[in-house]
């Protein structure tokens, strides 16, 4: 392997990672401030995926699909949350397991009900359908660089709401300590479920924006949620900055362990978890 | 004159009575008792209802009976969870009494299946599952199946790319058993023939993370690249390969199952690939039209290869039934009967190999628009070796 191709694979593992980070920061953020533990957050990523198929073929434009599948995630978020999430929070993590699984097999059913069974393809944006050639066989896809840029910009933002606005202040206040921020006078329910709907948002807009990259399918949701709650446990549970990290490492050790140890690679990723948790049982970030 | 009236009146009382008692025995034969044992739901759903549909328009060509005698259906729905699968199919051996059990899609529940059927000496027909050892070390009398193996289209394969003057290839697949007989019968028949196999990669299932090996295959530069994945995953495979621009200097070849019923999601990235399969689109045989044709007829959608396996199915029953004129309680003749059929399917003239496995025409496709085209034969007549078979 030449350094060519190293360098090329080094892309390879950071476009992967930095997806994997918007998937399982939504994640991480329900888990962490809320207590929550989502299992039906991979569907949130399918929804997203089928909003941006179905929006696209209806508006004749991914950009258009993107902006107003947010907007439904953000409403279905607020929806759930008051709905049932906000009667989870004291009760047991078995029952919110329970609640979540029951939801995961509700949007599968949804899902097949009112869009069938099939597999479709979202069409990649004229302007972003380009590929930069890279070697005389190899080429690299605009759009993949696209979707790391979204990411990058993404987590960003989550990292200047949380840590520079009043929000977000409130936001970690309600994470380290529910009632004394009640009895300071915020409204503290308002915080939770803005929480949730950015985490359901978060979820679905990477659903969405993969969709063109990797088609629309049926069970696309659970494939992504075991990977996630590795990042989220090898982050550190709740901390954005250690998803961020946690993403970007699983992103370097699949990509190379597909390439120098082919045969393990399934397992590499899991190995790293377990070598991680009994180094820092906390993941690598902390919660301060 | 009146007496002979009379007589002939009597006379044919008689003979209705003597008749009549056979009549009602024909009435009262009965009925024999089909298990359909496929997926109904999840993943799978559309090849089970095909398989179905296809199934009971072979026996509805019939007149709805074979050799006389009514067919009752019995269904369960097999999930395509393998561990279920010794419990849905006693329900249909041991609840319904069933004389033949039809099923099904997913390998791992059909070879739950054939150990049943095995044991108990049911007859089944495998309609769709592809794993080799249900006719290899699993083979037996009361075990048929009118699909296909994983290894013909992948040997089919290696053959034809030796004929397109191919030196080097890599293989790339799933890492399960399906992935894996299908890549290494491309190989047995690839390298037999001069070619080499630079790299044989897989990755596990059902991850779809194809970037790096992506990477790879344009580092090694081959000839070709031959691919197994299915559904989803092949959906972005395919246009992972042409996004990476690999399409326009390496063609990926594989088999049919790579670009069947996920034209649609694949769109442009798939024009011009070639795969081989038992079937495809625009086989200019009359049966083929007539049973487009009955099909869309009776069920309103156009039939696919899961169709035509499902009729088959039907077929080969009602040849085995037929020749023993309903009496299915003679089971070496009714073996013997489908092990000899010659049956005219959609996908050209069909025959069993010695451990009842099709024998019939590998077919090069070539993806154009929405349609995988048949242009040509890959490899005639193909039977699979049947390795482990000891029948």
């Amino acid at each position: 392997m030449d350094f060519y191709s190293l360098l090329i694979q080094l892309l390879n593992a950071v476009q992967y990672g930095l997806l994997l980070f918007l998937v399982a920061s939504g994640l991480t953020l329900i888990f962490g401030i809320m207590g929550i533990i989502n299992l039906a957050h991979g569907s949130f990523y399918m929804i997203g995926a089928y909003l941006a198929f179905s929006l696209a073929s209806l508006t004749g434009s991914l950009l258009w699909a993107v902006l107003l599948g947010t907007v439904l995630s953000v409403a279905l978020g607020l929806f759930l949350e008051w709905a049932l999430f906000s009667r989870f929070y004291k009760r047991d993590h078995l029952e919110q397991v329970l609640l979540t699984y029951g939801l995961i097999l509700v949007f599968e059913e949804l899902r097949s009900l009112l869009l069938g069974n099939d597999v479709h393809g979202v069409a990649v944006p004229a302007a972003l359908s380009a590929s930069i050639p890279l070697t005389d066989t190899l080429s690299y896809p605009v759009y993949r660089l696209f979707m790391s840029g979204v990411c990058l910009v993404l987590a960003a933002g989550l990292y200047l709401v949380i840590q520079r606005t009043r929000v977000g202040m409130m936001i970690r206040a309600g994470a380290s300590n529910r009632e004394m921020v009640q009895s300071l006078g915020l409204n503290i329910n308002l915080v939770y479920r803005l929480v949730f709907a950015l985490g359901v948002a978060l979820a679905s807009l990477a659903g969405m924006i993969a969709a063109p990259a990797s088609s629309v399918y049926p069970g696309m949701g659970t494939q992504v949620l075991i990977i996630c709650f590795v990042v989220v446990v090898i982050g550190g549970i709740g901390s954005v900055w250690g998803a961020m990290l946690a993403a970007l490492l699983i992103g370097l050790v699949d990509t190379f362990g597909k390439v120098f140890l082919p045969s393990v690679s399934g397992l590499l990723v899991y190995l790293l978890m377990a070598v991680i948790l009994l180094w820092r049982p906390e993941g690598l970030v902390k919660r301060t | 004159m009146r007496l002979h009236t009379s007589f002939r009146r009597i006379l044919g009382a008689a003979a209705a009575a003597l008749l009549l008692p056979a009549a009602a025995a024909r009435a009262d034969q009965p009925k024999i008792r089909v298990g359909l044992m496929l997926p109904y739901s999840g993943t799978y759903t559309s090849l089970g209802v095909n398989i179905t549909n296809g199934f009971k328009l072979a026996i509805a060509e019939h007149g709805g009976k074979l050799g006389g005698r009514a067919i009752e259906y019995f269904t369960v729905d097999d999930e395509s969870d393998p561990a279920k699968a010794p419990d849905n199919a006693n329900k249909l051996i041991k609840r319904d009494h069933v004389d033949v059990l039809v099923g099904t899609v997913h390998s791992g529940v059909a070879l739950a299946m054939a150990k049943m059927a095995k044991d108990t000496g049911t007859l089944l027909i495998v309609p769709n599952a592809g794993a080799g050892d249900i006719t290899g070390p699993l083979c037996a009398p009361n075990i048929f199946r009118t699909s296909f193996t994983m290894w013909q289209s992948g040997y089919a394969m290696g053959k034809e790319a030796l004929r397109e003057g191919k030196k080097t290839a890599v293989t790339f697949t799933w890492k399960y058993a399906a992935g894996e007989e299908s890549v290494d019968a491309f190989k047995e028949a690839f390298e037999a023939g001069g070619g080499k196999v630079l790299k044989m990669m897989a990755l596990p299932f059902p991850q779809v993370e194809f970037q790096s090996y992506l990477t790879e295959i344009a580092a090694l530069k081959p000839d070709m690249v031959y691919s197994f994945f299915s559904g989803g995953g092949a959906v972005k495979y395919v246009k992972d390969y042409a996004a990476a621009g690999l399409k326009a200097h390496i063609p990926l070849y594989g088999p049919g199952f790579l670009t069947d019923g996920t034209l649609e999601g694949q769109g442009e990235a798939a024009q011009g690939i070639l795969t081989t399969l038992h079937y495809g689109d625009g086989l200019d045989n009359p049966k083929d039209k007539a049973f487009r044709a009955a099909y869309l007829k009776a069920y309103g959608s156009e039939p696919d290869v899961f169709s035509v396996q499902g009729y088959d199915s039907g077929q080969l029953l009602a040849a085995g039934v037929e020749a023993v004129k309903g009496d299915i309680s003679k089971r070496k003749e009714l073996i013997a009967a489908m092990e000899h059929a010659k049956i005219d399917s959609p996908r050209g003239p069909m025959t069993l190999s010695r451990s009842h496995n099709p024998v019939n025409n590998i077919y090069l496709r070539k993806v154009v628009g929405k349609e995988n085209k048949v242009i040509g034969i890959a490899a005639p007549a193909l039977a699979d070796p049947g390795r482990g078979c000891k029948m």
